[in-house]
């Protein structure tokens, strides 16, 4: 869990994590590939003029999963999102789209989750799904979460980090 | 030092007896060169930025490509100043020479509104050496263009006379042309550590600032 | 192979957002149209054939240039390109992918474009078409990397027409030279050239210019 104020840079930091920023010194070397990773941002990730399923087939293809539509569906329905699957994202609210975010970035069953500030963008429906989430890969998966609300997570928390 | 060079600058078209047309010659074609070894050497610097990842290279292929970007500038000038002394304009397109680095400047000039738009960083630096390495592959390929162009679209009607060199006004060309090299390269050294001192500075300010 | 495989999701992909946007490729068509009309009045009577072969390739650019200025933009929308630059494709496939579908639609532009410009100005023979789209590919290929460059800074629109320009004049010597120079075929390698000289260096120098 990293914990810090606006500004501190937990944002970078995640992002380096990723692989989508690079230090402008020194070297940083995660241990896992891209395929095994998977990133949560403030933004969506997910293309304004496609349907939830559409953005989630282009990624499942990427990432080359296979059962691409069963585990789509299941993670479509398990986020509540099944019902608007046919809808653009453009139509969405900002939490629906949030949780097609998680979606996305669960879709591939990654080893390492990072996620940045997930909360912030969630509605009440999609950070209680969320919670669940966690409680259930807690002991599976490495978890990278940045936060400012350090309660709503400090059970589940191996490590904490404080950035000033 | 910087006597020498403008003795080397000015001695060199004296040696050369044969007009001004002729004179101009003598600094108008040292200069091209240059130019064109400034895009190079900032193409070999881009290279080797994304090659090693190093981005001390970001800086000195910038200035080589900020030199080579004056020099072209003054090529033109100088071509400009031939074009009228022996043909009597101020401009031709049969110059493949100066139609080929008025591409050239466009392109360079360019690469500083790209780097004027992008934030200093890893990014810019990358964008930037990218860039440069188009323009020095763009060199062959205008050449080329631009003959071929010659050939159907725009036929010569100038007849060209390059200047038939002797021993002596071959010698005097060769003063003149190591002379704007060493000019060349003494502006990029200064340059070169003046930006330097610039990043040292900003840094060592970001540094000390709470 | 995976590589054509992701190529080809990424294009497909391109595709279908535009159809869903429907903004770029109208305006590319009515752009066209509009300054094929223009160009009508630009020239006086009696100027030659000609220089319409000329117009026809400035026509081109700027529509072109219309179509890249739109390239990226749906990957800006909701910061997807991370998105795409967190999946395990190479980076590069996600280049080709957008270079195919800003093909697709500088072809469907000239589609109209083409019979128009027969229509109002001259013909145009297998020579001149040939060039069309041997130069198509290098326009949209030098171009898609240079709109990925201008995108990541400010003023993008003013940028992508000058860092563009310049490398587009050997295609525009190569596109009208192809059109009214019996010896056209020179033109045509020329334009071949280009296209595997630049398409390659596209290609290969996307992965530095769209990671932080």
């Amino acid at each position: 869990m990293v914990t810090g104020p606006n500004g501190s840079g937990k944002t970078t930091l995640l992002r380096l994590l990723a692989g989508l920023a690079a230090p402008t010194r020194g070297s940083l070397d995660v241990g896992v590939d891209r395929s095994r990773l998977g990133f949560l941002a403030h933004e969506p990730l997910v293309y304004r003029e496609l349907t939830a399923l559409e953005n989630l087939d282009l990624f499942g293809r990427l990432y080359r999963i296979a059962e691409r539509r069963e585990r789509t569906g299941m993670l479509l329905e398990r986020f509540g999102l099944w019902d608007v699957r046919n809808e653009r994202v453009s139509a969405y609210s900002r939490g629906m789209s949030q949780r097609l975010a998680l979606c996305r970035a669960l879709l591939h069953e990654p080893d390492v989750l990072v996620l940045d500030e997930p909360y912030a963008a969630l509605d009440e429906q999609g950070a209680a799904l969320l919670d669940r989430e966690l409680d259930e890969l807690r002991g599976l998966r490495t978890i990278v979460v940045s936060t400012h609300e350090p309660r709503r997570i400090e059970r589940l928390a191996t490590a904490r980090l404080q950035l000033a | 030092m910087g006597a020498a060079i403008v003795l080397a600058l000015v001695v060199a078209p004296e040696d050369a007896d044969q007009g001004l047309s002729q004179r101009i010659f003598y600094i108008h074609v040292p200069i091209a060169l240059t130019a064109y070894f400034c895009f190079g050497l900032g193409a070999w610097k881009a290279l080797l930025l994304l090659w090693r990842r190093d981005s001390r290279y970001d800086l000195e292929s910038y200035v080589a490509i900020h030199q080579g970007t004056i020099f072209g500038a003054l090529t033109l000038v100088t071509g400009s100043i031939w074009a009228k002394a022996s043909w009597g304009v101020w401009w031709t397109w049969d110059s493949n020479q100066l139609v080929l680095f008025l591409v050239l400047f466009l392109f360079y000039c360019a690469y500083f509104m790209l780097r004027f738009s992008l934030e200093d960083g890893p990014r810019r630096a990358r964008s930037s050496a990218v860039y440069a390495l188009f323009g020095i592959v763009l060199v062959p390929i205008s050449f080329l263009a631009i003959r071929l162009a010659e050939d159907f679209i725009h036929p010569t009607v100038f007849t060209r006379e390059g200047p038939q060199m002797t021993g002596t006004m071959f010698a005097a060309f060769c003063v003149s042309w190591a002379a704007v090299t060493f000019l060349a390269y003494v502006l990029y050294r200064v340059e070169l550590a003046g930006k330097r001192l610039d990043a040292d500075l900003r840094e060592l300010r970001e540094a000390l600032a709470p | 192979m995976r590589y054509l495989a992701d190529v080809a999701t990424l294009t497909r992909k391109d595709l279908r957002v535009e159809l869903r946007a429907r903004d770029t490729l109208p305006a590319m068509l009515l752009f066209v149209l509009s300054t094929l009309v223009v160009f009508h009045f630009a020239l006086p009577t009696g100027t030659a054939d000609d220089a319409a072969y000329g117009l026809l390739w400035v026509a081109i650019v700027f529509t072109a240039l219309l179509g890249l200025a739109r390239a990226w933009v749906p990957e800006q929308e909701h910061g997807v390109l991370d998105g795409l630059l967190l999946a395990p494709c190479d980076r590069s496939a996600i280049w080709l992918g957008k270079t195919l579908a800003t093909l697709v639609f500088l072809l469907a532009a000239q589609v109209v474009a083409l019979p128009a410009f027969v229509l109002f100005f001259a013909p145009l023979d297998a020579t001149a078409l040939a060039g069309v789209l041997l130069a198509n590919v290098g326009i949209c290929a030098v171009g898609s990397l240079m709109a990925a460059m201008a995108a990541a800074g400010r003023a993008r629109e003013l940028l992508l027409p000058l860092l563009l320009l310049p490398l587009v004049i050997p295609l525009v010597v190569g596109g009208v030279g192809a059109a009214i120079s019996p010896e056209g075929e020179r033109y045509l390698l020329f334009l071949g050239l280009y296209d595997g000289v630049f398409a390659v260096l596209s290609w290969a120098s996307f992965e530095y210019v769209v990671t932080e």
